[in-house]
């Protein structure tokens, strides 16, 4: 895609679809969905500084491995940008005390999803998200069974 | 999204529709301050009803838009928030910081 916001709502679409195609409960459909359209703006925004016309790649996959030794299921996103690079000591979010503009979207993106890594590779600015599938919950049996 | 706005005695009613997000929340920010600095409206109510989502850039215009209000001792009053918008409000702590109601009818008795 590139770095214009008017693609920010067929990103989202995409990622919805995707996330109910892997049986996303709507509420983490809903913060996956939420936590790339941050994440793309920030690209925009910041890595850009809002010129539009720039390169951002967007890759989503289906997830498989384990994690703490159980066998997990989920969606890993990564973002890559050619834009400046991120300090990382500007990407911390704002304190939620504070009443004032600006600053949520790494808020966002830390209390929705699983795993939040940042990187700069190859000359680029790279963002991999996760979440994972949450494990069926098993069905309760009848009292007395 | 789409922006119309409706006067009732002297408050003004912004129907908002569609998504709030980096590409349009610059045009809500400037219809919100408008009528809340320019026209020095008393009280402002946003409409929520038909807004599917909304970003961190629309959350931040509304923050900036209450900033204003408090500053000249006026009103904003938001309603018909769907799921999505409320847990944006939840996520940003800010669901107890603006006036939040219902529906159009609790919103005009408060």
């Amino acid at each position: 895609m590139e770095s214009n916001p008017q693609t920010l709502a067929l990103v989202r679409a995409a990622i919805e679809r995707a996330t109910e195609i892997l049986h996303f409960h709507e509420e983490d459909s809903r913060a996956i969905v939420r936590s790339v359209d941050e994440a793309l703006a920030n690209v925009i925004r910041h890595a850009y500084r809002g010129k539009s016309g720039c390169p951002i790649e967007v890759t989503c996959r289906h997830l498989h491995g384990t994690r703490n030794g159980a066998c997990v299921s989920g969606i890993e996103i990564i973002l890559r940008d050619s834009g400046v690079c991120a300090d990382p000591a500007k990407m911390k979010g704002r304190p939620l005390e504070e009443v004032r503009p600006g600053g949520l979207g790494l808020h966002f993106m830390r209390q929705s999803m699983d795993e939040v890594e940042f990187s700069r590779k190859k000359g680029k600015n790279q963002l991999r998200l996760v979440k994972y599938l949450a494990p069926a919950v098993p069905a309760t049996a009848p009292e007395g069974e | 999204m789409q922006i119309a706005a409706r006067a009732i005695k002297s408050w003004t009613i912004l129907d908002l529709s569609g998504d709030i997000d980096l590409a349009n929340s610059p045009a809500m920010r400037k219809a919100l301050l408008g009528e809340i600095k320019e026209k020095r409206t008393p009280r402002v109510f946003l409409n929520f009803k038909n807004v599917r989502y909304i970003d961190s850039s629309g959350i931040a215009s509304l923050v900036e838009g209450l900033k204003a209000s408090r500053d000249l001792g006026s009103r904003l009053i938001l309603y018909g928030l769907n799921k999505t918008v409320r847990e944006v409000m939840q996520l940003s702590r800010l669901q107890k910081i603006f006036e939040i109601y219902e529906d159009e009818e609790q919103a005009l008795a408060s």
